[in-house]
C-alpha cells in the first residue's frame, strides 16, 4: 500500500560521517556484493566486460572538492536511500510495490509487484532508486533488512553490509527515532544534517559535516574567507610557522613533530 | 529528462483522443452536431484508436508490462494509478455514447448523462496525466501550476483540430468547429508561451552546495565520479538540451503546433478549402505536438544531477 504510515515505531537509518569517509568504496562494493548474492533478488549488470558496462548499485560514493586554494579540501560523499519519513517515492507508486514499513520505517520495493515504471526514481531527489535493466524493476537500499533481523548472524554482523565494511567508522546504523540511541547522540554532538530538507521528505539518514581543520594556517586572505564560511580557527599552540617554506629543514622537522604530537 | 518515445507517443495520441472525445460528448450534450452514423463511426473510431494505441504504447515504457494491471490499485495516493483507473472508466460512457450516436441517431433518454460522464472522465484523465508530472517536486520545469492545464488545453486543441478534419471529410455542416479549433489553439498557445516565460525566468534555487549540505566549506564541485560509466540515474535524468537547440525547437513548436494549424483552420472557413485547410492543420499539429512533448522532457532538469556536476537546478 503506498499510503505512508502515520508514524513508525522506530526510525532505522544510517549516519554517514563526511569527515572520516576516505572514499575507499568498500561500502559500495560490499553492498553490491551482499545484494548480488544474498537473500534478495540479484542486482544485475549489463555488458560488464564490454564497452558500456552499467548495472544497478544501491550505494554510490562521490568525491567533491570544496573551497578555494589552501582552504580547499576533498570530501567523499556516499549517497544511498535516506529512508525518508514522508517520501514521494512511496506515494507516487501506482502498484503499491514501493512502501514504508510501519514497524521500523524502512522503505522498500517489492520486486515481485514492481512494474518498472520508474516514476519513483523521478520522485526521489537523491537518486536512491535505480532501474535494474536485467530484472525490469526498481532497486534501492534495503537497509540490509535481510541482515539486521537475521538470527543466523552473530550480533555484530546484524548491521548493514556497508556499515560492517567501512574501515574508518564513517558509517553508523541505529534508531534515529530514539533520542538516547548512539546514532542520535552522535548526530546531536556533531550537528548532523538532512540533505535537501526543503523537499519536505524528512530524511531519516543524517550526514555529519566535515570537522574544521585544526592545523589550518589561514593567511590574511584565507582568514577572511574562513570567517566568511564560519569555520573555527585553530589554536596557536604548537602551530607550524605561518609560511613554512621560509623555515629551515630542522625547523620544519620540529614543527612537523610538534604538529603530530598536538593531534 | 530522457525523452522516452513510448511516453511521448502515449501522451500526444491519448491526449488528442480524449480531447476529441470531450468535444464529441459536449457536441452531443448541446445537440450541435447531427448524429450521422458514418461520421460517428469515424469520429469515435479515431478517438478510441488514439486512446487505445496510446495506452498500449505506454506499457512499452514499463520494465514488467505483464504486471501493468497492478497499476490500478493505488489511486488513493498515485496520480499514475488515478490516470489508469480514469482511462479505463472513461471507456464505459464513451462506448455507450458511441453506440448511441451510431445506432440510434436521435436523442435518447439518458444520453445527456452518458455524454456528460464521457466528457468528465476524459477531462479527468487528461488532468491526471498532467498531474503525474506536475506533482514531482524534483523537476522544476514540471512542478508548475501551468503544467496540468497545458496538458488539458493541448488535448482539447488537438481534439478540436481532428474534429475539424472529420466534419470536413464527412461534409457535416459545422463551420463552428473551425472556430473552436482556432480558439482552443490560441488558448493553448498562450498558456504554453506563459509557461516558457515562467520557467525561463525562474530563479534556480538548488545548487550543488545545497544538495550536498557542504556549502559552509565553500564552492562545491565534483572531483572524482562515483563510477566511470553512466548509470541509470545519469541516463534517465542527465539528458540535457543546449539552450540554442531548445530555442530552435520552440520556434518549431510555435510554427507547427500553433501558427500553421491556426492558419489551416482559418483557411478551412473558406468554402473551397474546407478539407485542405483542416487537413493541413492536422498534419502540422501532429508534427508540432511531437516536438512539443519531446521538448517537455528534454528541457526538464532533475535535482539529482546536482550530485553529478550540474551547477544549478
Amino acid at each position: 500500500m503506498t499510503a505512508l504510515p502515520a508514524a513508525t515505531d522506530k526510525k532505522l537509518g544510517l549516519v554517514i560521517d563526511l569527515d572520516t569517509c576516505v572514499g575507499c568504496q568498500a561500502c559500495a562494493t560490499s553492498c553490491k556484493e551482499w545484494n548480488a548474492g544474498g537473500y534478495a533478488a540479484p542486482l544485475t549488470d549489463q555488458d560488464a566486460y564490454g564497452s558500456d558496462p552499467h548495472g544497478a548499485w544501491l550505494n554510490r560514493v562521490h568525491a567533491y572538492e570544496t573551497g578555494e586554494g589552501a582552504e580547499s579540501r576533498t570530501v567523499n560523499f556516499p549517497r544511498s536511500c535516506l529512508h525518508c519519513e514522508k517520501p514521494d517515492c512511496v506515494t507516487v507508486c501506482p502498484t503499491g510495490a514501493s512502501y514504508k514499513r510501519a514497524e521500523d520505517g524502512i522503505v522498500l520495493v517489492d520486486p515481485d509487484t514492481c512494474i518498472g515504471c520508474k516514476l519513483c526514481s523521478w520522485a526521489c531527489p537523491y537518486g536512491a532508486r535505480e532501474y535494474d535493466y536485467g530484472h525490469g524493476v526498481m532497486k534501492k537500499c534495503t537497509l540490509c533488512i535481510d541482515r539486521i533481523y537475521n538470527d543466523h548472524f552473530v550480533p555484530e554482523d546484524r548491521i548493514p553490509a556497508c556499515v560492517r565494511a567501512c574501515p574508518t567508522g564513517a558509517r553508523h546504523f541505529g534508531d534515529l527515532g530514539d533520542p538516547q540511541s548512539a546514532v542520535s547522540r552522535l548526530v546531536a554532538e556533531r550537528g548532523g544534517f538532512d540533505l535537501l530538507p526543503e523537499f519536505g521528505y524528512q530524511p531519516v539518514n543524517k550526514y555529519l559535516p566535515p570537522r574544521a581543520r585544526h592545523n589550518a594556517q589561514p593567511s590574511a586572505a584565507n582568514a577572511a574567507a574562513a570567517d566568511a564560511t564560519g569555520m573555527a580557527r585553530p589554536s596557536a599552540a604548537g602551530a607550524a610557522p605561518a609560511h613554512a617554506g621560509e623555515a629551515g629543514a630542522a625547523e620544519r622537522l620540529f614543527a612537523w613533530i610538534d604538529q603530530m604530537l598536538s593531534r | 529528462m530522457h525523452p522516452a518515445y513510448s511516453v511521448i507517443l502515449f501522451t500526444t495520441a491519448s491526449g488528442a483522443g480524449y480531447g476529441l472525445l470531450t468535444w464529441l460528448a459536449l457536441a452531443r450534450l448541446l445537440a450541435v452536431l447531427p448524429a450521422q452514423p458514418s461520421f460517428g463511426v469515424a469520429a469515435f473510431g479515431l478517438a478510441f484508436l488514439l486512446i487505445t494505441a496510446g495506452l498500449l504504447s505506454s506499457t512499452a515504457h514499463l520494465g514488467r508490462p505483464e504486471r501493468a494491471w497492478r497499476a490500478f490499485s493505488q489511486w488513493r495516493t498515485s496520480w499514475l494509478s488515478r490516470e489508469g483507473v480514469l482511462a479505463l472508466a472513461s471507456y464505459v460512457p464513451a462506448s455507450l455514447l458511441a453506440l448511441g450516436w451510431i445506432t440510434q441517431g436521435t436523442n435518447h433518454a439518458g444520453m445527456p448523462l452518458v455524454a456528460l460522464l464521457t466528457a468528465i472522465t476524459a477531462l479527468m484523465t487528461l488532468l491526471s496525466t498532467g498531474m503525474i508530472y506536475a506533482s514531482l517536486r524534483t523537476i522544476r520545469q514540471w512542478h508548475q501550476p501551468l503544467t496540468a492545464p497545458i496538458y488539458i488545453a493541448l488535448g482539447l486543441a488537438s481534439g478540436a483540430v481532428l474534429l475539424n478534419v472529420l466534419v470536413r471529410a464527412f461534409h457535416v455542416p459545422a463551420a463552428w468547429v473551425s472556430w473552436l479549433a482556432l480558439a482552443s489553439l490560441a488558448v493553448a498557445g498562450l498558456l504554453k508561451w506563459a509557461y516558457w516565460r515562467t520557467i525561463d525566468g525562474e530563479l534556480r534555487t538548488y545548487t550543488a552546495e545545497a544538495a550536498t549540505g557542504l556549502g559552509q566549506l565553500g564552492k562545491v564541485r565534483p572531483l572524482e565520479p562515483p563510477h566511470t560509466e553512466p548509470n541509470y540515474i545519469m541516463r534517465e535524468m542527465g539528458y540535457r538540451i543546449a539552450r540554442k537547440h531548445a530555442k530552435r525547437l520552440r520556434q518549431g513548436v510555435g510554427i507547427f503546433l500553433f501558427a500553421v494549424p491556426m492558419a489551416g483552420c482559418g483557411l478551412a472557413l473558406l468554402p473551397p478549402f474546407g478539407l485542405v485547410g483542416a487537413g493541413l492543420a492536422g498534419l502540422a499539429l501532429a508534427v508540432g505536438l511531437l516536438i512539443e512533448r519531446w521538448l517537455f522532457f528534454a528541457e526538464a532538469e532533475h535535482v539529482v544531477m546536482l550530485y553529478y556536476g550540474a551547477d544549478v537546478a
